[in-house]
């Protein structure tokens, strides 16, 4: 009691030093509360991260128990024999998404350019809202897309040329089907240009006029400007739309499960036929009855989410060490 | 003012609640293969009952399992039967109440080669084992004299999502093949030796529709509808049946006497020279006991409808009607629900 007259006492004694100071009494009330209130929003976040974290665990603890490590590296996938391994699920998420991030960061890096830094004002944004519009056409459309036209279109053109031209690679042997490992990363390249594209485009736009201008004043061309003052001050923020063009990869499951072929094997050829994490939680968890299969699908979705982490952890040390970089560079 | 608006809001609560009242709603969920005749049923029932509604979720056979196990509604829908285990798991009673049949057709994409291709169901087997890998094997071609087919290998397509139809067309492949049974055996998903994945019956249709040289199995309603080309089967009795809704009712006739009391039978591979080889029924789950005997009494009056008025419909829906004598095996056991 006494303790608190004294805070009490404390606090009158310092808001009466300033006539400032008391009119924004009432506010620091609001402060406190607007404190509390953003914490608690931000804390509930976490709590159902770790609520979704401990619900999932203790769903697969079936699984977890029965083939413990062997679960990520055994390749059996057979639900009447009550047999399950991660691995080419594993490898087919991380394969698909790696790939199309490297298809897709080019092509956006260089849209993103063009909008900012070569047509004029207009044409760029017009072009910017087309791009965002790709966003907005659900997956499932995109997967229908792939199954009906682009899937056909790569059995009967584009994969018979590459078996025919190419086929001593390891990469393009076997039998042109259409659906595949390629129809997926393919599908999955053009689902994530708009993201990157959309925020390496908010990126460059934030680069200070100055950094080109001074560029231009020492005699550099257009693209020199671009090199040397432009994507250096981009390169963190360009780095994380990668990386959140990559989360999404990761996590697609309609489009891709249309297109994939949805068998469990692990094959180097982009022709052959692969699976998706995502993609055997989608098409086997509605119809499973028995318990083991059950926690098997939470497990792999336990190792979707631990991927996941995984990824942005190593983003975020990259962007770090990127950054750091840049200041030393600077100094 | 207000005062009116207040008033005349709770005046039409008050109407609400009393028709919500008045009205028994009976919960069900699972299989999705005979959701558009039971929402036909369920529509048509209303019309005849109007105290009493019904409200069905596709969500999936093994959805329908789980949700009549947990007691969260008052019937289950399976395409499958449940095993003894699972029967176990439940808290009563759970009986099968068979409805209507569906058949599951061979399809496949060849240029040149229309509908009606005919294949032995031990050749099915070593297609979809991956054992007859060509189109024109002569195993294949023997049987389809005068046909071209060409020399490609066969691209076999099958269901990616858990499904009753590939439980029934792996029972199917068991019944025909050991070494299907030993290597792969029957299930709702399963190691398929050889082919691609579709999801649903669209995804198989869609990549037979655009892929040529490739073979699958969907619905038989499916494939009418689709108009999509299926293949003539020879049956266990040595004769090439043409499937149909005719056909497809024979294998359930023509299994009556092997009918256990509890239905759960499968029906794949029935003796009989029109019985189609790859037929199952589809269930509802209900409790024997009833825990709300007023709800009981109305659901055990719509499933004698179904029975009787119920049964006309499918046809025109693509579904297989029971046979006489099973309908009648089917309403005494629906006589002992409480």
């Amino acid at each position: 009691m006494q303790q608190q007259d004294l805070i009490l006492g404390n606090k009158t004694m310092t808001s009466e030093q300033t006539h400032a100071e008391t009119v924004a009494a009432p506010g620091r009330a609001g402060d406190r509360i607007f404190r509390r209130l953003t914490a608690f929003f931000a804390l509930s976040i976490l709590a159902i991260l770790l609520l979704m974290i401990w619900q999932m665990t203790r769903e697969s603890l079936p699984s977890i128990t029965a083939f413990g490590g062997k679960f990520l590296t055994g390749s059996e996938w057979d639900a009447v024999q009550e047999e399950f391994g991660a691995l080419p699920f594993l490898f087919g998420s991380v394969i698909s998404s790696v790939l199309a991030i490297l298809l897709a960061t080019p092509l956006s890096v260089a849209t993103a350019l063009l909008i900012t830094e070569i047509v004029p004002h207009r044409l760029g944004s017009a072009i910017a809202s087309l791009v965002e519009l790709l966003a907005a056409i659900p997956s499932v459309i995109y997967g229908l897309w792939g199954v009906l036209v682009m899937a056909p279109w790569l059995q009967r053109s584009v994969q018979p040329w590459l078996v025919d031209h190419f086929g001593f690679l390891p990469f393009f042997e076997g039998a042109p089907y259409g659906v595949s490992m390629m129809a997926g990363v393919l599908i999955l390249a053009v689902m994530i240009v708009p993201i990157i594209t959309a925020i390496s485009r908010e990126v460059l736009l934030a680069v200070p006029r100055s950094q080109r201008e001074a560029a231009v004043a020492l005699g550099a061309t257009r693209w020199e400007a671009i090199r040397i003052a432009v994507l250096p001050y981009g390169k963190s923020g360009i780095l994380g739309a990668v990386i959140l063009g990559l989360g999404r990869a990761i996590g697609e499951t309609m489009a891709v499960t249309m297109v994939i072929g949805n068998t469990p094997q692990i094959s180097w050829s982009l022709l052959s036929p692969a699976y998706t994490m995502p993609s055997v939680i989608a098409n086997e968890f509605a119809e499973t009855t028995a318990k083991i299969h059950t926690a098997a699908l939470m497990e792999i979705g336990l190792i979707l989410l631990a991927v996941t982490l995984l990824i942005n952890i190593l983003a975020r040390l990259l962007i770090w060490s990127v950054t750091k970089g840049q200041k030393q560079g600077a100094a | 003012m207000l005062k009116k608006i207040l008033s005349l809001t709770a005046a039409g609560l008050l109407a609400l609640a009393s028709l919500a009242s008045a009205e028994t709603l009976i919960n069900g969920a699972g299989a999705t293969f005979p959701y558009p005749l039971y929402s036909k049923w369920f529509s048509e029932y209303a019309k005849i009952d109007k105290s009493v509604k019904f409200n069905y979720q596709s969500i999936g056979s093994g959805g329908g399992v789980k949700q009549i196990t947990a007691q969260t509604v008052d019937f289950g829908a399976s395409d499958a039967f449940l095993t003894d285990k699972e029967l176990a798991a439940a808290p009563g009673k759970l009986l099968h109440i068979p409805t209507v049949m569906g058949a599951v057709v061979v399809t496949y994409n060849l240029p040149g080669v229309p509908a009606g291709l005919k294949l032995k169901v031990e050749d099915v087997a070593d297609i979809f084992l991956g054992k007859i890998t060509k189109w024109n094997d002569p195993r294949i071609a023997d049987d389809n004299k005068g046909v071209a087919l060409p020399d490609k290998p066969i691209i076999v397509v099958h269901r990616s999502d858990g499904s009753g139809t590939t439980s029934i067309f792996t029972d199917f492949l068991s019944g025909v093949s050991g070494e299907w049974k030993s290597k792969v055996g029957q299930g709702k998903s399963v190691k398929w030796p050889v082919g691609l994945g579709g999801k649903g019956n669209e995804g198989v249709a869609g990549q037979i529709k655009t892929t040529q040289y490739t073979i699958g199995y969907v619905e038989l309603a499916y494939a009418f509808e689709n108009k999509l080309p299926f293949a003539t089967l020879r049956n266990a009795s040595g004769s090439w049946v043409v499937p149909s809704i005719k056909t497809t009712s024979a294998a359930a006739a023509a299994a009556v006497k092997s009918m256990p009391a509890d239905y759960r039978i499968s029906l794949v591979n029935q003796p009989g020279k029109d019985a189609y080889p790859i037929v199952g029924f589809t269930w509802l789950l209900v409790y024997e006991n009833q825990k709300d005997p007023a709800k009981g009494k109305k659901l055990v009056e719509f499933l004698n409808w179904s029975l009787h008025k119920g049964q006309k419909m499918a046809s025109a829906l693509l579904y297989a009607p029971l046979p006489e004598n099973v309908a009648k095996m089917v309403e005494k056991s629906i006589k002992t629900i409480k």
